[in-house]
């Protein structure tokens, strides 16, 4: 039994219209039938680009945002159907880490009024004085000066608001962090100390987190498994490293190529899919395969008529999409129009640098 | 003789009753004609600065620009506002970051794209038109006569940055300073964009300077690749030189610090501790010194010069570049340890503790 269970979960936005009745006129399809599961202990991933719904995904598991359809089983609790009070209890065990570290401080309370204030909501610690003393143990934990406590966010770093934000979600003791963008907002060497101090903190503490964020190389390095997300729905979803060996959809065959690797011999000599053209709305996503309008391995059948499901390739790899297989051996080539497949530019460099040099 | 060269640029920001910012202390670097030369650093390191510099876009007031820009034997930064107007957008053009906020909102792409093409080449009315819709075709926008009436809120974002190019690549520049074109955009428009810069030089022989955080999209793209930190170069090498041997303790430890999609997993990353905030002035010493683990007394003598310690033509500014001793070594010459946060900033004392 996993820790944390979505079944078919849907977040759907009404469009209205119209100042006196506000008439629906359309939904946006933000989540559009999400399942998968988190293992105690274990970190997952959610990748894709802005606009995917990963962001939506994850404040659905909090019921930030209300969950048009589905489950979100919570060790044994369905989430989705608890009512107010109770689920604010359960908060307690599920946090968030924002991507903004600024914005999601209030910067008129200062770090000990912040990080207690939800402890006092959830009764932790009989007065403030046990309070303070258990904010202490954390700030320590994140590498925080113990004299953080009397200042204000403005006086810190980005790197260290963070830090604040992953102590707000420590000191309810929670089972689960999502992690929305946590290091998107940082420097390149910041960046990679809060991911340290995630892993850390996982070890220690036997966390679970479900990371949301669009780099992948970032994603990869931090989770067990990770899923792929494109136009509301996972389309592809495996423990981390056999993705980046065998990515299987051609959405995340795209992504991975077009990820920029800091290394000219890398860049150099490998195939890249650029897919044309951008994201379809999600207030109006195409029928059937919702990749198929972008995909250069598209047929003629099924891809725009039948929507994939989630198929089991063996291994915890699931993909969606018709045709898998035979693009894995082949079978199916990538037609020329719908993307350009930009051979490795090694070769024209190599010529180009002669060229110079002579 | 390079088309670009800029020599000990610094920009200093004034302000009444303010203490003086030196944003830029010292870059040096030179752009050849069709060469991409990257400016790579983290916020705050004056990569920007620089070029709003070069382009005379930093306002007049409460700022102080010196040292030399020649750009084809003529100096950008003493230049008057008319001629810098002439060789704007003409010679030299730039592609911003957030492509929304450089579009007029109200004013249709088509105007905002012929308003150029008007001011510098005299093309009016229908011919010039014909050329805008010509210019949105040449960057990959479909229906380009449909495009031209529409509003910048209409575009998708990767739609404005391709309009943003085929407005800085419409007189045919020599140089073209993009300032982080991609960091507003998803990985697969991003690599559209790229694609697209790496065309326009290749084709039109522009030289491209370019400033960017990502060490990624410099590896594929640049000639020529000049590290920032604290408003200097720190190195300067060519792309595969320097991603095969990082010598600069700050370059060697960004390039450690950054998860890679193809690196076998499990490893910790190697982060560089404290932040930018973390810094001595470069009068004092070396500004990296106190985030460094290889740093010495000799590091607070003063500006460390540029060397070239391991091969020709790649340059380093460190006393004691990687890889020159082991860090063992460098322990035991260190004679007081604290002497780098003794001479740090108040900044420096409380910084991030452990990290």
């Amino acid at each position: 039994m996993s820790l944390l269970e979505l079944n078919g979960v849907k977040v759907h936005f009404p469009v209205k219209k119209g100042v006196l009745f506000d008439r629906t006129v359309g939904h946006v399809y933000a989540v559009d039938g999400v399942s998968l599961s988190v293992e105690a202990g274990q970190t997952y991933g959610l990748v894709g680009e802005s606009g995917c719904g990963k962001t939506t995904l994850g404040r659905a598991i909090l019921r930030l945002v209300d969950i048009t359809d589905g489950e979100v089983v919570f060790d044994g609790t369905d989430l989705a159907k608890l009512p107010g009070e109770e689920m604010r209890r359960f908060r307690r065990r599920l946090q968030m880490v924002f991507q903004d570290p600024l914005g999601s401080l209030n910067p008129r309370q200062n770090i000990e009024s912040i990080l207690s204030e939800g402890m006092a909501a959830h009764g932790i610690g009989a007065d403030q004085e046990e309070r303070r003393e258990r904010i202490r143990e954390i700030l320590a934990r994140v590498g925080l000066p113990a004299n953080a406590l009397s200042r204000y966010p403005h006086e810190f770093s980005g790197g260290q608001r963070q830090r604040i934000g992953i102590a707000r979600a420590l000191v309810l003791e929670p089972d689960v962090i999502i992690c929305d963008e946590p290091v998107s907002a940082l420097d390149v060497s910041i960046q990679a100390q809060v991911i340290n101090l995630l892993e850390e903190l996982q070890e220690a503490m036997g966390l679970t987190y479900v990371v949301i964020a669009h780099d992948l190389a970032v994603v990869r390095h931090i989770s067990d498994v990770v899923g792929v997300m494109y136009l509301g729905s996972l389309v592809e979803e495996a423990p981390s490293d056999t993705l980046y060996a065998e990515p299987r959809h051609p959405y995340t065959r795209a992504l991975m190529s077009a990820v920029p690797v800091p290394d000219p011999e890398v860049e150099d000599n490998r195939e890249r899919i650029l897919l044309t053209g951008d994201l379809p709305s999600p207030a109006n996503p195409p029928a059937g395969c919702r990749f198929h309008t972008r995909c250069p391995w598209k047929q003629d059948t099924l891809c725009a008529t039948d929507r994939p499901e989630l198929r089991d390739l063996g291994g915890g790899h699931r993909v969606a999409c018709h045709w898998a297989e035979k693009i894995a051996d082949g079978t199916i080539r990538p037609s020329a129009n719908a993307a350009t497949v930009v051979p490795p530019p090694a070769a024209e460099r190599e010529e180009k640098e002669t060229a110079a040099a002579s | 003789m390079a088309l670009l060269s800029v020599d000990e640029l610094t920009v200093t920001f004034t302000g009444r009753g303010r203490r003086d910012v030196k944003a830029v202390s010292g870059v040096s670097f030179d752009v050849d004609q069709g060469q991409v030369v990257g400016l790579v650093g983290e916020s705050g390191c004056g990569k920007s600065v620089t070029s709003l510099a070069l382009m005379g876009l930093l306002p007049r007031r409460g700022v102080t620009v010196g040292g030399r820009a020649e750009f084809d034997g003529t100096d950008l930064l003493t230049l008057s506002p008319g001629r810098m107007r002439d060789l704007r957008g003409s010679q030299l053009a730039m592609i911003f970051q957030d492509p929304l906020s450089s579009l007029n909102p109200v004013v249709p792409i088509g105007v905002q794209v012929t308003e150029i093409l008007a001011r510098h080449r005299g093309l009016k009315g229908e011919a010039a038109r014909k050329e805008a819709a010509a210019l949105l075709d040449r960057v990959g926008i479909p229906d380009p006569t449909r495009r031209l009436k529409e509003y910048p809120h209409q575009l998708s974002g990767g739609m404005r940055q391709r309009a943003l190019i085929a407005m800085a690549v419409a007189c045919a520049p020599r140089l073209l300073i993009a300032d982080e074109p991609t960091t507003a955009l998803d990985v697969t428009i991003q690599a559209q964009i790229l694609e697209l810069l790496k065309e326009l030089v290749d084709q039109q022989g522009t030289a491209l300077l370019m400033i960017t955080h990502d060490l990624g999209v410099v590896a594929g793209l640049c000639d020529q690749v000049n590290v920032l930190y604290a408003g200097r170069v720190v190195e300067s090498a060519e792309r595969r030189e320097l991603f095969a041997a990082p010598t600069h303790p700050y370059a060697h430890g960004l390039l450690g610090s950054i998860p890679r999609l193809d690196a076998p997993r499990g490893e910790p990353l190697k982060p560089i501790r404290g932040s930018i905030n973390d810094t001595i002035a470069w009068t004092d010493g070396c500004a990296f010194a106190p985030r460094c683990d290889r740093y010495t007394l000799e590091c607070l003598q003063g500006t460390p010069a540029l060397g070239e310690p391991r091969t020709p033509g790649h340059q380093v500014r460190c006393v004691n570049p990687v890889f020159s001793r082991g860090v063992d070594e460098l322990r035991e010459t260190a004679l007081e340890s604290d002497a780098v946060e003794t001479a740090g900033t108040a900044a420096a004392a409380d910084k991030e503790a452990g990290a």
